[in-house]
């Protein structure tokens, strides 16, 4: 890490100290609270929960059914949730042969943390955000995902109440994997859509 | 409700002084509603109020084609995809011809 970033990240940190003196002395939230949500975050916010809902997806047809229609409720059925409240919605997307999707926040960085884990840097900074919505086949290209000329892209731009899972198309060859070593091939970015298994 | 899905709506072409979830690129371009996703505070009159009004209204999935975001140009060098972005009713207005 360069001495540049270094510095940035203090900066951050001391502004994040800053804001969390004040949003507990005026009465917001408390100290145990943060505690609370920051340990949810770090102990079960995690890609393995998303790469757990697309394998369960890819060997049980009534699940995958049941997550595209309504992925808050199914996603129950593997003991997982949102984790930040009961306003947040999961969308389930799914790639096909014709149609890629990809996932972005274009005025933030909303980002189904309970599924995914903490985003990725690149996810936060304004070069994907804004690209992503202009020109997503180059996006994806400089990730090494190269789609078909035909494939139509869907971009999702997550920037209300609604947080979006990709479900990417089961990797060839795989058909005797089973559902645990099927969820160990799932990456991070295929479940944003910037990355193909 | 005032919208359904297949309506074809536009965005407002409008620029607040205050907080508002309409990403720019979407203002006063035309798409069409693919989803309902339920009642929800509008973070424009949240945020002015200071969380004090939290009346909901209808928010929508609306899907934009490349073209009409970015002109006819974009897809051959892009090929075709198309943004679906989250919004509020009050951010739309009716478009009576079907895009």
């Amino acid at each position: 890490m360069t001495g540049e970033h270094h510095d940035s990240d203090s900066a951050t940190a001391a502004r994040v100290k800053r804001v969390e003196a004040a949003v507990i002395a005026a009465g917001l939230t408390t100290e145990a609270e943060l505690d609370a949500l920051l340990e949810v975050v770090a102990t079960k916010a995690s890609p393995r929960n998303g790469a757990r809902v697309v394998a369960r997806a890819w060997v049980d047809r009534s699940f995958a059914e049941a997550v595209l229609a309504d992925a808050n409720a199914a996603i129950e059925e593997l003991g997982l949730s949102m984790e930040a409240g009961p306003q947040v919605r999961l969308k389930a997307v799914a790639n096909s042969e014709s149609v890629h999707n990809v996932v972005v926040c274009t005025l933030c960085s909303c980002y189904p943390v309970g599924l995914l884990g903490p985003p990725p840097t690149w996810y936060k900074e304004p070069a994907y955000r804004s690209r992503v919505v202009r020109e997503p086949r180059a996006v994806l290209a400089q990730f090494g995902t190269h789609l078909p000329p035909q494939t139509e892209i869907r971009v999702w731009d997550s920037s209300a109440e609604t947080r979006y899972l990709v479900i990417p198309r089961r990797p060839e060859g795989s058909d005797g994997l089973d559902e645990d070593e099927l969820a160990g091939s799932v990456t991070r970015n295929g479940l944003i859509g910037t990355g193909i298994l | 409700m005032r919208f359904s899905v297949g309506d074809s709506v536009r965005v407002k072409l409008d620029d607040p002084p205050y907080h508002t979830r309409v990403p720019r690129y979407v203002r006063g371009r035309r798409g069409v509603v693919t989803e309902y996703q339920g009642d929800y505070p509008l973070p424009d009159t949240v945020v002015l109020t200071k969380g004090a009004d939290r009346t909901t209204q209808p928010l929508y999935g609306v899907c934009f084609p490349a073209e009409e975001l970015w002109g006819t140009g974009q897809l051959t060098t892009d090929g075709p995809f198309e943004v679906s972005v989250d919004l509020w009713e009050s951010y739309l207005e009716p478009l009576d011809a079907r895009l």
